[in-house]
C-alpha cells in the first residue's frame, strides 16, 4: 500500500471512529438535559433515574471522543502537514474556537458527572445544558473548518502562498452554513433514533416499563423531530454542491453527460471507463430540479469536467445514495411514529413499530458514515477544492502503513469495549426494578 | 507587544497549566500502578477520587497548544509533526490507552481482577506518555532538527532520539510523579493513613529530582546549548534559585505535614521550571531554524486569534475556578 493511500486510509478510519463519539457528544448531553428538564418539572424520580442513567452513557462516550479527537487534531499535522502549513494560519481559527467549546464541554461535563450531591439542581441542569450547548458548538467549529476545504475563501492565492487572510471570511464560507446545519441535525436524527432503539428494545419484553416509556418518547421525540429538518437541509445543502462543486455533485449523482433535463440516477454502478451509470433507475427531469429548481435545468456531467479532477466515482454516488435511502427510511419511520401518536394521543408502542425502532437505531449513524463518505471522497483528487491535490499534502515520512494498522486496531477494540460496557449499562441497573413498580396506565 | 509575541507566550503558559493540570494527572496514574501495600485498593480510590472530575478539563490544554501552534505558527506547526512524527504517534497511543482505561475501569465491572487490568493499563500509559512529551520538547531545544526552506532535511530521527532529550524525558515523569503525590496529600486530608503513604511517595519522588535535573542539566550542555547557556547566565542564575527554594520548601512542608505549603512550592517549583525552558527556547520553536516570527501566521489571523484567546479567557477561566472550588475547594467533603 502506497504511502499516500495509507495517510488517506488512516485519515478515514479516524474521522469514521470519532464521528460516531462526536454525534454522541452532541445529542446525548440534549437527551440527558431534556430529562433532567422533565425531572425538574414533574419531580416524576423515573426522569431522575433516566438523566442519571444517560449521564453514565454520555461519560463513556465522551471520553472515547476526547480521546480520538485528540488523535485527529495530531493526525493533522502528521499525516498532512503540506496543507497545514499552507491552511494552517486561514483556518486554524475554528479549531482555536473549537478548543474553547471543548474546554467548556469538560468542565461543565466534570461538574454535571461528579457533582449530583454537590450542587443545587437547577445549577446541575444548567451544567447539562452548557455541556449540551458546546458540544453542538464544538461540531459548528470543526464543520465549519471542513466547509472551508470544500469552498476555500478568505485568502488570495500569491505564488502558491497565501495572502490578505481574512480568517472571518474563511470561517464563512459559501459552504460553512448548510454543512453545520446539516451535521447537527444529523447528530440529533442519529442519536435520537439510536437511543430510541435501545429502549424500544426493552420495551419489546416489558411493555409497561415506566422508565423505557419515558426514555424512548424522549428520544422518539428529538429523532422524528430532527428528521425532517435533515431531509430539507439536504436538499440545501445539494444544491449548494451543484453549484460549488460541480464534479462532486456529478460523481454524488453517477451523471456523467451534461445535459438539460437531466434524469435523477437512483443506485446502479457507474462505470467511468464507459461514461455510464449501469443498472440504475432513471426519472427524467428530476435531477436538474433537485440541482437547480427547474425541470429544464442543465446540469454538468463528468464527462465535461478534466479526467485527472475526477472523484472515485462510484463511491461517492453508492455512499450518497445510501445516505439519501436511509434518510428516507428514517423519515417514513417518523410519520409512521406520528401517525400512531396521534391516532391514540400516547406512546406508539405497537410491537410491530417498536421492532422497526429497533431495526432502524444503526441506520442514522450509518447515514452520517456515508455523507462523511460522500463529502471527503467527493473532494478527491483535492484536500483544498481547486486549490491544493491532496498528493500535496501528505508527510514524507515512510511506513504509514504501521500506523494505519495499529490505530486501526485500537479502534476495533475500543468499539469493542465501549459496546460491552454500554449493553452492561443497560442491563446491571435492572430496567424492571425501576420501570415497572408502578404500571402505566395511561399509556406514557 | 507583536502578537506572535503574545501568542508564544501563551502556549508556554498553557504549557505550565498543562504540567501543573494534566501532568500531575499522568502522576496519579504512575502512582495508581505503584499501588502497593494493605491500602492499595484505597490509594488507587484516592487518586480516581482526585483526578475524576478535571481530568477532562485538564487534557484540553494540550489541545490549547497543539490548534494555537497551527493557527498562528502553521509552518513550525508542519516541520515539527514532520520531524517528531515518531514520539508524536506514541504519545497518540498513549494518551487514548490512558483516557480509556481510566474511564472503562469506572465503568466495567467492580471485580478485583478487571479493576486491576484497567488499572494497568492506565498506569503504564500514564508512565511512557510524559516520557515521550519529555522527548518532544528536548528534541525541540536540541539543535538537531535542520529545517530548510520549510522542509524537514534530517529525517525522522533527529533530536528525540539523543543523550538530552531522554534525560528530559526521565525528569519529566519525576517531576509529575511529584507533583502528584504532593497534590495527593492535600486530596486525602482526613485520612491520615493514606496521607502518609503518599508523603513519602512526594519526598521519595522529590528527592529523586535533584539527581535527574543534574543529569538533564549536565547533559544540555552538549544537547541543547542554547539551554545549557540560558541556565548558565544571569537569569539562569535567578531561576536556579527560585527553583531550588520551591524544591527546598516543598520537601520542607512535606517533612513538616504542612501539605497546602507543600503543594503550593511544588507549583512554583514546576511554573518555575516550564519558564526556565521556555527562556532557553526563545525565539526558537524549534533550534536553530524556525522562530516564533520565522513561523507566524498572517497578521489578521494572529490578532484575531488574540482577541480570541482574551474572550475566551475570561468565559473559561471563571468556570474552571467554578469547578475547582467544587472539587477541590476546602469545604469539600473526602
Amino acid at each position: 500500500m502506497s504511502d499516500l493511500l495509507s495517510a488517506r486510509v488512516l485519515m478515514a478510519v479516524s474521522l469514521g471512529f470519532h464521528i460516531v463519539f462526536a454525534v454522541a457528544g452532541i445529542g446525548m448531553p440534549l437527551l440527558m438535559a431534556l430529562a433532567e428538564g422533565l425531572w425538574l418539572r414533574t419531580r416524576e424520580p423515573v426522569y431522575l433515574d433516566l438523566a442519571r442513567r444517560w449521564a453514565r452513557g454520555t461519560a463513556i462516550l465522551f471520553a472515547v471522543g476526547a480521546v480520538s479527537g485528540t488523535v485527529l487534531a495530531f493526525e493533522l499535522g502528521l499525516l498532512w502537514p503540506g496543507f497545514m502549513a499552507f491552511a494552517g494560519g486561514v483556518i486554524g481559527m475554528p479549531f482555536s474556537l473549537e478548543g474553547f467549546a471543548f474546554f467548556t464541554e469538560a468542565i461543565f461535563l466534570g461538574i454535571y458527572l461528579y457533582g449530583w450531591e454537590r450542587i443545587s439542581p437547577g445549577a446541575h441542569w444548567l451544567a447539562g445544558v452548557l455541556v449540551a450547548a458546546s458540544g453542538v458548538a464544538s461540531g459548528v467549529f470543526v464543520v465549519t473548518a471542513n466547509a472551508w476545504m470544500n469552498a476555500p475563501a478568505g485568502f488570495r492565492l500569491v505564488g502558491g502562498r497565501v495572502a490578505e487572510v481574512d480568517p472571518v471570511a474563511a470561517m464563512l464560507n459559501p459552504a460553512s452554513l448548510n454543512q453545520v446545519v446539516h451535521m447537527a441535525l444529523a447528530a440529533y436524527v442519529a442519536t435520537g433514533f439510536g437511543v430510541a432503539a435501545v429502549h424500544a428494545f426493552f420495551l419489546l419484553r416489558d411493555r409497561g416499563s415506566r422508565f423505557h416509556r419515558r426514555a424512548f418518547a424522549i428520544a422518539l421525540v428529538a429523532g422524528a423531530v430532527t428528521i425532517p429538518l435533515e431531509v430539507v437541509s439536504g436538499d440545501f445543502l445539494a444544491k449548494m454542491v451543484a453549484r460549488n462543486q460541480p464534479a462532486k455533485f456529478a460523481a454524488m449523482e453517477g451523471h456523467y453527460r451534461t445535459a438539460a433535463g437531466a434524469a435523477l440516477v437512483i443506485g446502479g454502478l457507474p462505470d467511468d471507463a464507459a461514461r455510464e451509470t449501469r443498472w440504475a433507475i432513471r426519472v427524467p427531469g428530476l435531477l436538474s430540479f433537485l440541482a437547480h429548481g427547474d425541470f429544464g435545468a442543465t446540469v454538468t456531467g463528468l464527462a465535461d469536467i478534466p479526467r485527472d479532477e475526477w472523484p472515485p466515482t462510484a463511491v461517492v454516488h453508492l455512499a450518497f445514495d445510501l445516505m439519501v435511502a436511509l434518510g428516507v427510511a428514517l423519515l417514513a419511520l417518523a410519520a409512521w411514529a406520528g401517525w400512531l401518536a396521534w391516532r391514540r394521543r400516547g406512546l406508539p408502542d405497537d410491537p410491530r413499530f417498536l421492532r422497526a425502532c429497533v431495526a432502524a437505531g444503526p441506520l442514522g449513524i450509518v447515514a452520517i458514515e456515508a455523507g462523511w463518505t460522500v463529502t471527503e471522497v467527493g473532494r478527491q483528487p483535492w484536500i483544498i477544492w481547486q486549490v491544493m491535490r491532496t498528493t500535496e499534502a501528505v508527510t514524507p515520512m515512510p511506513g504509514l502503513v504501521v500506523p494505519l494498522v495499529v490505530f486501526t486496531g485500537v479502534f476495533l477494540l475500543l468499539a469493542a469495549i465501549v459496546a460491552f460496557l454500554l449493553r452492561r449499562q443497560f442491563l446491571e441497573t435492572d430496567p424492571a426494578r425501576v420501570g415497572s413498580r408502578r404500571p402505566d396506565t395511561r399509556g406514557g | 507587544m507583536a502578537a506572535e509575541t503574545v501568542l508564544a507566550l501563551v502556549v508556554l503558559g498553557a504549557l505550565v497549566l498543562y504540567a501543573l493540570s494534566g501532568g500531575a494527572d499522568y502522576g496519579g496514574g504512575m502512582w495508581d500502578l505503584l499501588a502497593a501495600g494493605p491500602r492499595a485498593r484505597r490509594q488507587r480510590e484516592a487518586i480516581e477520587h482526585a483526578i475524576g472530575p478535571i481530568w477532562e478539563a485538564n487534557h484540553v490544554w494540550l489541545i490549547l497548544v497543539v490548534v494555537i501552534l497551527f493557527t498562528a505558527f502553521p509552518a513550525a506547526f508542519a516541520a515539527l509533526m514532520t520531524a517528531l512524527h515518531v514520539p508524536l504517534t506514541l504519545v497518540l497511543l498513549g494518551i487514548v490507552a490512558r483516557g480509556s482505561a481510566f474511564v472503562f475501569r469506572r465503568y466495567d465491572v467492580q471485580a478485583d481482577a478487571v479493576h486491576r487490568r484497567w488499572s494497568r493499563v492506565f498506569g503504564v500509559a500514564s508512565f511512557l506518555t510524559p516520557f515521550l512529551l519529555g522527548l518532544v520538547l528536548g528534541a525541540l531545544a536540541s539543535g538537531d532538527i535542520r529545517v530548510a526552506g520549510g522542509r524537514v532535511t534530517t529525517g525522522f530521527l533527529a533530536g528525540w532520539t539523543g543523550p538530552f532529550a531522554i534525560g528530559v524525558g526521565l525528569f519529566a515523569q519525576g517531576l509529575f510523579a511529584f507533583l502528584a503525590a504532593t497534590y495527593l496529600t492535600v486530596d486525602t486530608e482526613g485520612a491520615p493513613d493514606l496521607q502518609e503513604d503518599f508523603r513519602r511517595r512526594a519526598l521519595l519522588s522529590g528527592l529523586s529530582l535533584a539527581p535527574a535535573a543534574a543529569l538533564a542539566f549536565a547533559l544540555s550542555r552538549r544537547g541543547a546549548p542554547g539551554i545549557f547557556q540560558m541556565l548558565t547566565g544571569l537569569w539562569g542564575l535567578l531561576l536556579f534559585l527560585g527553583t531550588s527554594a520551591c524544591a527546598l520548601g516543598a520537601l520542607a512542608a512535606l517533612w513538616l505535614r504542612r501539605y497546602r505549603w507543600a503543594r503550593a512550592a511544588a507549583v512554583g517549583q514546576v511554573t518555575l521550571i516550564l519558564l526556565g525552558w521556555g527562556l532557553g527556547q526563545y525565539p526558537y520553536l524549534i533550534v536553530p531554524d524556525v522562530t516564533f516570527e520565522g513561523a507566524r501566521a498572517a497578521g489578521p489571523t494572529l490578532r484575531m486569534l488574540v482577541w480570541a484567546l482574551a474572550v475566551g479567557a475570561v468565559l473559561l477561566l471563571p468556570s474552571f475556578a467554578y469547578l475547582f472550588r467544587l472539587f477541590k475547594g476546602r469545604d469539600r467533603q473526602a
